[in-house]
């Protein structure tokens, strides 16, 4: 299980938030998911089509940014928006993601659109594994 | 006088502050600041740190700067300027930010306000539907793969050529609308996936499509406004404000990961990630280069097919020929890239690679290169302000060139996040609000707008009133909007 939250004070200009997640699959997923949240009302995103994604990483930092990176690569590529993930991730080495994202072709007349994100940087990135589960901290820019 | 740094900042003149070299381990050159003694209390915390951090890259030369409108960026501050030694120095994609070419284009019209108003719902409905605005929407320009390299080089001529556009507007834009040195074979595969739709698009978030009126007792410099193109009372122009699209955000993407694996070889550590560099020299710095350039072509071909759009709708809506209209381009500006220029400083002629980043090139009188009548006036410059309290044309100045690497401000920087900015607005009420106030907005997302409200911006005419104190430019006119396409 997992979730996310926006940091209101951290980014003055573009978007930051925090995720969280019992393994490194439900930290992407909610990772995936505080992405799409600053594009779009998820819950306006119809479920009419998925994309697999397959991606491999030296370790969890890397691997979350490159999720992210694709994500956002995969939204202008097919002009959709993806609101719900099925994530998993194999130890390895090296760890390597596999996942569904499911979503739809941007309609703006059905969908309430909000910010377009430019891309994922490494401002105040951090990926951390506590006694709970995992952590991230996660700056987009807009 | 407190700033938000426990750092050394001097006054060296009314509008300039420096921070000492001794303030930061690594720094090469001071940082210096310009702004008034109001704006520099203002800026947050990040520009200090991130100006002094542009100081101890490689080859820096004389000083790093960061503008009045400067805040908190991915490396570089918004608003910094860097000029290195082309054969010692470093190039580094936050020096020039994630959307290449990110600018303003500046249109006039023969048209007043009087003869506006009973369209401009018309206007703005039809600028809406022609020029794709909001996230991940489709450009209206397709392109073959073989088609979308030609615009990497070509840049605004492409366009011009294909039938976007006059003849004439190549010499209404910074460099032509193409910068030499594009290489299309340093571009990834993906940025190429991720771009090749976009061409004719807004993008969202700060970008923006005006129509905006110069009133009279906004006109600061009759004489260069007339020589510019601005010769009527109550005047309508039309301003946007756009980048590279995805291209652009891609291109930026791949070489910070190029970059990052390439630092080790070359011996430079940044305490940044986002301030990864390689030497300009480099193989890896040459291709971003390159890529950058093709990045920055899309943005001013972007602007171009933009133009194209926007003088059909006019066309449309008053039933008249576009040039009938007096349609033509007063200028294009860049406010994220990095040029090689030539300075004569200290005595001696140096070539150096100036990155600008959130800030506007600001070429004075005379510098070579400069069309009529910009090498008698210098180039026009064109800060974006919010969509309340309008935006600024101002021109070059030889101050800019000594002081400043031909460079000034780029918008107002904002004052509160986005999230605080949706707290404190809605959407729907802001729009009713500006469309009590005369101004008509369309925009693609209601949050959208509510994040890009007026009070969310420092307020444009004291950034506009520093750089003029500072020498850097000087305010021509004041165009205030009276309507506003977003995405």
């Amino acid at each position: 299980m997992g979730g996310y939250r926006f940091l209101e004070d951290v980014a003055i200009a573009d978007v930051a938030f925090e995720a969280w997640g019992a393994d490194l699959a439900d930290l992407l997923t909610a990772a995936g998911e505080a992405t799409f949240a600053v594009m779009v009302d998820l819950a306006a995103v119809p479920a009419e089509m998925s994309h697999r994604v397959r991606l491999e990483a030296p370790d969890p930092e890397a691997l979350l940014f490159a999720w992210l990176e694709e994500l956002i690569y995969r939204k202008d590529v097919d002009s959709a928006v993806f609101s719900r993930f099925a994530v998993t991730v194999t130890e390895g080495p090296p760890l390597t993601l596999d996942a569904t994202c499911t979503g739809a072709p941007i309609r703006q007349e059905r969908m309430p659109m909000r910010a377009d994100v430019k891309a994922v940087t490494y401002h105040l990135f951090a990926v951390e594994r506590g006694q709970d589960g995992w952590q991230a901290r996660v700056v987009l820019d807009i | 006088m407190e700033v938000k740094t426990t750092m050394e900042v001097k006054r060296i003149s009314e509008y300039v502050w420096e921070i000492p070299p001794t303030e930061k381990p690594g720094m090469l050159v001071p940082a210096r600041i310009i702004a008034s003694a109001e704006l520099l209390a203002e800026m947050d915390r990040g520009v200090f740190e991130q100006i002094t951090n542009v100081a101890c890259l490689p080859g820096i030369y004389r000083y790093a700067i960061c503008m009045p409108d400067g805040h908190w960026g991915y490396g570089f501050p918004i608003g910094g300027v860097a000029a290195f030694d082309v054969k010692e120095g470093v190039i580094s994609p936050g020096g020039i930010g994630f959307d290449i070419n990110c600018g303003m284009r500046l249109l006039r019209t023969n048209l007043t306000e009087a003869e506006v108003r009973p369209r401009l719902r018309e206007l703005v409905d039809g600028l809406y539907r022609a020029v794709p605005a909001g996230v991940g929407v489709k450009g209206f320009v397709k392109l073959s793969k073989s088609q979308f390299q030609d615009v990497m080089v070509q840049g605004a001529g492409w366009c011009i050529r294909n039938g976007y556009g006059w003849p004439e507007d190549e010499g209404r834009i910074e460099d032509g609308g193409r910068i030499a040195w594009a290489d299309p074979s340093v571009i990834s595969a993906r940025a190429v996936e991720r771009g090749i739709g976009q061409l004719g698009t807004l993008g969202s978030g700060n970008h923006y499509l005006e129509i905006q009126v110069l009133y009279p007792e906004n006109v600061f410099e009759p004489e260069v406004a007339a020589a510019l193109g601005l010769n009527l009372p109550n005047q309508v122009v039309v301003m946007f404000h756009c980048g590279s699209r995805g291209f652009g955000h891609q291109v930026a993407t791949d070489y910070l990961q190029v970059f990052a694996r390439a630092m080790p070889r070359y011996g430079i550590r940044v305490s940044d990630r986002e301030l990864a560099c390689a030497p300009f020299q480099s193989p890896e710095g040459q291709e971003y280069f390159g890529a950058m350039a093709c990045a920055a072509n899309s943005a001013f071909a972007n602007r171009q097919v933009i133009t194209h759009r926007i003088r059909e709708v006019f066309g449309d809506v008053f039933q008249r020929d576009p040039r009938e209209l007096g349609l033509e381009m007063i200028y294009d500006v860049a406010h994220n890239i990095a040029k090689v220029e030539r300075y004569t400083l200290d005595g001696e002629e140096r070539e150096l690679l100036v990155h600008r980043k959130g800030a506007t090139r600001s070429f004075g009188p005379g510098e070579p290169g400069l069309p009529p009548p910009f090498d008698r006036l210098g180039q026009p410059v064109i800060v974006g302000g919010s969509m309340e309290t309008g935006s600024f044309l101002l021109v070059g100045t030889r101050g800019a060139m000594e002081e400043a690497f031909g460079s000034t401000a780029h918008g107002s920087g904002r004052t509160m996040s986005r999230t605080a900015a949706r707290k404190k607005t809605h959407g729907r009420d802001l729009l009713k609000r500006l469309e009590e106030k005369g101004i008509m907005v369309r925009a693609a997302s209601y949050e959208g707008v509510a994040e890009e409200a007026g009070f969310a911006y420092k307020d444009i005419s004291r950034v506009a009133e520093a750089v003029e104190a500072a020498g850097l430019s000087r305010r021509v006119a004041l165009l205030k909007p009276i309507g506003n396409v977003k995405g």
